[in-house]
């Protein structure tokens, strides 16, 4: 049986409106998106121009500092417009979904007879590779490098977040055929990250471990740490389940096939539950007529709560998510609202009476519920980044813009997600994503 | 409350850059946010945020002292009863109501002028009124003797902000605690008015003294040599002189119980620091029969050590002063270095100078400007620990 480690620290936080174990089956979408935004660093190049007619697996743009790096369109049609925001920066590339425009078509294959460059071309042609992530930075994996090993969590211990065991029904071989393609891209391992009763654990051809644990335990970054920490120079891997899914399929039928379960959840949803669409789909073609009325605001945001990113109806599906949330805005006042008992209050403090019903599932809103301040409770991020890290120490070496500093306490081994808990439970409402990102950003651009 | 929200919104625009109020920005701003949490929502990364912010951090601090401040008016009241003699003779209200009339104008005095000069700094520097004082301005009152004059309260208030705190950048940025600066300051600025056996009973001229009265702390008297001038239950309950809030372990206790259920105040610190007050105590119990010794301070050696922790500020220090957060050490390991070190140090200045009765504030004083190091030493620590990983 494989290793199983319990992670101690970490906070789950129980919202109302986790997706319920149903699946429907949406028609393809009149419209699809991508949108560079979606990865961090990118500077993309654009290789269409509007009304251009293209297949599902072409091109739609590159990487302008790695040109094999292709995002193509996830499904055929006519390129209806490109919308640009300030200085002309791409945001998104709208495509009118044609389903007679066909494929294109790639090598169908069994992974294990390929050789590693004939994956790795593959995975580059169709599209598929910007899921592959690295640590350190957490941005897409450069073709030109080998991972030491290639990490992927199954499970997602977010707030509400999609059960991938759910998911992956009836998906299993072709999840095998991704792993046997992705093992040929490192020298090193496979890790699989399961918890417990997971169906992920006959998977063969990789290593698993299970992970015992609130979030984040399910993060892969936490994983990574927790078995073979990341040091300077090395260099990991990552993808997610689906995006597995996506490989298996392409070498499976030689076609992209970007169609993808997501869990509608949230609050403000009338009945969560999942949603079989398609990588890039319009935000209202999930969410029409799905939402609880009302009179407030209301917030949807593509992923989850804690890292999610916040999206309009007319917006589109982020590359990387598989799941929506809705909750409500919350800006409004509230009278006293620091001191009161807070039943319906959830804490990772206990200076609230929820505290005492553990089990208690909340809706909780966007408000700050405070105002921003300098860092004065001390002890708070510890409890809850279960690494061998120091949150605090780490997040001012950036604010100071200490590279000697930030690389010594282990800016290699976190992305946002890692930290995301504490932006949650800051006394004095730091934006720790944000300034986690920046710090990164300084070390590629330092550092490369 | 309606009207006051209506009122709040009304005025914003009075206030903001430009408009003829824009010098009561941080004002309007503070008290609007203090009788309504604000509508902002999160505007990049999580996108939701725990209740908890730092009025109500800074509120479960001011709940916690509750126990001691109230104690603290009802001992005012006790001492000064007792001093005259008519103890026995005087209802629980009556010398309760003496201690409120007494306390009363030192707190006030104390939120006044340092509210006031936050007020002004927070103007000035363009951003909203920050809590730590809500917490510095009751605990202020608490550390000082009651005859303390309230002028010396205000002055030593105003130290304490602008050159504790403000000169350092505000709340979160302060190398000391705000508090202690003020006591501190007026322990060296003004001596004979600040130590002495008049300055810890309420008393006014014209007072008739019982015989035998000396008005001394057990501190004090304990430092003289007179360990058994008070009963041990006296000194656990707080019956007995001293700063205002500082007497009654028990009451301190119950607040220590507030802040450790509600995870508000490090345990780790408690615990250390009374874990270092009670290995010194039993160091110099060993010691005690050392030759070479002076009677009194043979006699203040013996002093069983837990006896330590229930005289003077010993307790009051270690649960509600080492704890601030801004000013103690921010590593977890650090704080049980940071906290045991305090405990030592309050003792070994309390027993071993007598010019020092109260070790206590010097030992946290003395700590806080050295728990950036013990963290630099854990923050070090980790980092060698990651290099010693990547060469392996």
């Amino acid at each position: 049986m494989s290793e199983i480690i319990k992670l101690r620290k970490g906070l789950n936080i129980k919202l109302k409106g986790s997706a319920e174990k149903m699946l429907e089956v949406l028609p393809f979408p009149a419209t699809v998106a991508l949108k560079p935004t979606d990865f961090p660093g990118l500077t993309p190049k654009l290789k269409v121009k509007a009304d251009a007619v293209v297949k599902a697996g072409d091109a739609l743009f590159y990487d302008k500092y790695h040109p094999e790096i292709l995002f193509t369109a996830p499904l055929g049609g006519k390129v209806i417009s490109v919308n640009r925001g300030e200085r002309r920066k791409v945001l998104e590339v709208v495509i009118g979904a044609d389903e007679s425009a066909g494929f294109i078509e790639f090598t169908k294959a069994d992974p294990t007879t390929l050789s590693e460059d004939e994956i790795k071309e593959q995975l580059l042609k169709s599209g598929l590779w910007p899921f592959l992530k690295r640590r350190p930075y957490g941005v897409i994996a450069s073709p030109n490098e080998k991972p030491n090993s290639i990490c992927i969590s199954t499970f997602d211990t977010a707030p509400m977040a999609p059960d991938y065991n759910f998911v992956i029904e009836g998906q299993m071989d072709t999840f095998q055929t991704g792993i046997n393609a992705l093992a040929k891209l490192t020298d090193g391992k496979v890790n699989l990250g399961i918890n417990n009763d997971s169906k992920f654990s006959h998977v063969k051809n990789v290593e698993i471990t299970q992970f015992d644990g609130p979030h984040p335990a399910g993060n892969v970054g936490i994983q990574i740490a927790n078995t073979s920490p990341l040091n300077k120079g090395d260099i990991v891997w990552t993808i997610n389940v689906q995006d597995v899914l996506f490989i298996g399929r392409l070498f499976e039928t030689g076609k992209v096939d970007f169609s993808r379960i997501v869990a509608l959840t949230g609050s403000e949803v009338e009945t969560p539950k999942y949603y079989k669409t398609v990588l890039g789909a319009p935000v209202a073609s999930l969410i029409d007529g799905k939402l609880k009325q009302a009179d407030y605001n209301q917030r949807i945001i593509s992923g989850n709560v804690l890292t999610g990113t916040k999206v309009k109806e007319q917006c589109y599906l982020s590359y990387y998510d598989s799941q929506v949330s809705v909750i409500p805005e919350g800006d409004d006042y509230e009278l006293m609202g620091w001191a009161t008992l807070g039943i319906n209050k959830f804490s990772a403090t206990k200076t609230f009476i929820s505290s005492l019903f553990p089990k208690k599932e909340y809706e909780l809103n966007a408000n700050l519920h405070g105002g921003d301040r300098a860092f004065v409770v001390s002890g708070q991020y510890e409890k809850l980044v279960p690494m061998d890290i120091l949150p605090v120490h780490l997040l001012k070496a950036i604010l100071v813009n200490d590279i000697d500093k930030m690389e010594q306490l282990g800016i290699y081994e976190v992305v946002e997600e890692d930290f995301a808990l504490c932006e949650y439970a800051c006394t004095s409402k730091i934006e720790v994503q944000k300034i986690l990102r920046q710090g990164i950003n300084t070390m590629i651009k330092e550092l490369g | 409350m309606k009207f006051i929200k209506n009122f709040f919104v009304k005025t914003e625009p009075l206030v903001q850059k430009g408009a003829k109020f824009y010098w009561l920005h941080s004002v309007h701003e503070g008290f609007f946010s203090l009788f309504f949490v604000q509508k902002d929502t999160s505007k990049s990364g999580t996108h939701i945020h725990d209740f908890i912010d730092l009025k109500r951090t800074m509120g479960v601090v001011v709940l916690a002292l509750v126990p001691a401040i109230l104690f603290g008016m009802y001992n005012t009241g006790l001492q000064h009863f007792l001093a005259i003699g008519e103890a026995a003779t005087t209802g629980f209200f009556e010398m309760f109501l003496y201690g409120l009339i007494k306390v009363l104008p030192v707190i006030a005095v104390s939120y006044i002028v340092g509210l006031g000069i936050e007020f002004v700094f927070a103007q000035q520097r363009g951003h909203g009124i920050h809590e730590g004082f809500l917490v510095s301005g009751i605990l202020i009152p608490l550390v000082m003797p009651i005859e303390t004059p309230l002028w010396m309260i205000a002055v030593a208030t105003a130290f304490a902000v602008i050159l504790g705190k403000e000169v350092f950048g505000g709340t979160g940025m302060n190398i000391w605690n705000p508090a202690l600066i003020a006591r501190a300051f007026l322990f060296f600025a003004y001596p004979a008015q600040m130590s002495g056996e008049s300055v810890w009973v309420a008393l006014k001229d014209g007072d008739k003294l019982v015989d035998g009265f000396s008005g001394a702390t057990p501190m004090a008297q304990a430092a003289a040599g007179n360990i058994d001038n008070f009963s041990v239950a006296d000194a656990f309950f707080g019956f007995i002189p001293g700063s205002i809030g500082e007497t009654s372990t028990l009451a301190i206790l119950l607040g220590a119980v507030v802040l450790i259920v509600t995870g508000i105040g490090s345990w780790k610190i408690m615990v250390s620091t009374i874990a270092g007050g009670a290995v010194m105590g039993l160091i110099l119990n060993i010691f005690a029969g050392s030759a070479g010794l002076s009677p009194e301070v043979a006699t203040y050696f013996s002093l069983p050590f837990w006896q330590h922790l229930i005289l003077g500020g010993f307790m009051f220090g270690a649960i509600f002063m080492a704890t601030d957060p801004v000013s103690a050490a921010q590593t977890e390991k650090g704080k049980w270095i940071y906290g045991f070190l305090i405990g030592i140090l309050a003792i070994i200045i309390r027993v071993l100078n007598p010019a020092f009765p109260e070790g206590m504030m010097l030992a946290i004083l003395l700590m806080n400007t050295f728990a950036p190091l013990v963290d630099h030493y854990v923050v070090n620590a980790n980092i060698k620990k990651r290099l010693k990983r990547a060469s392996a």
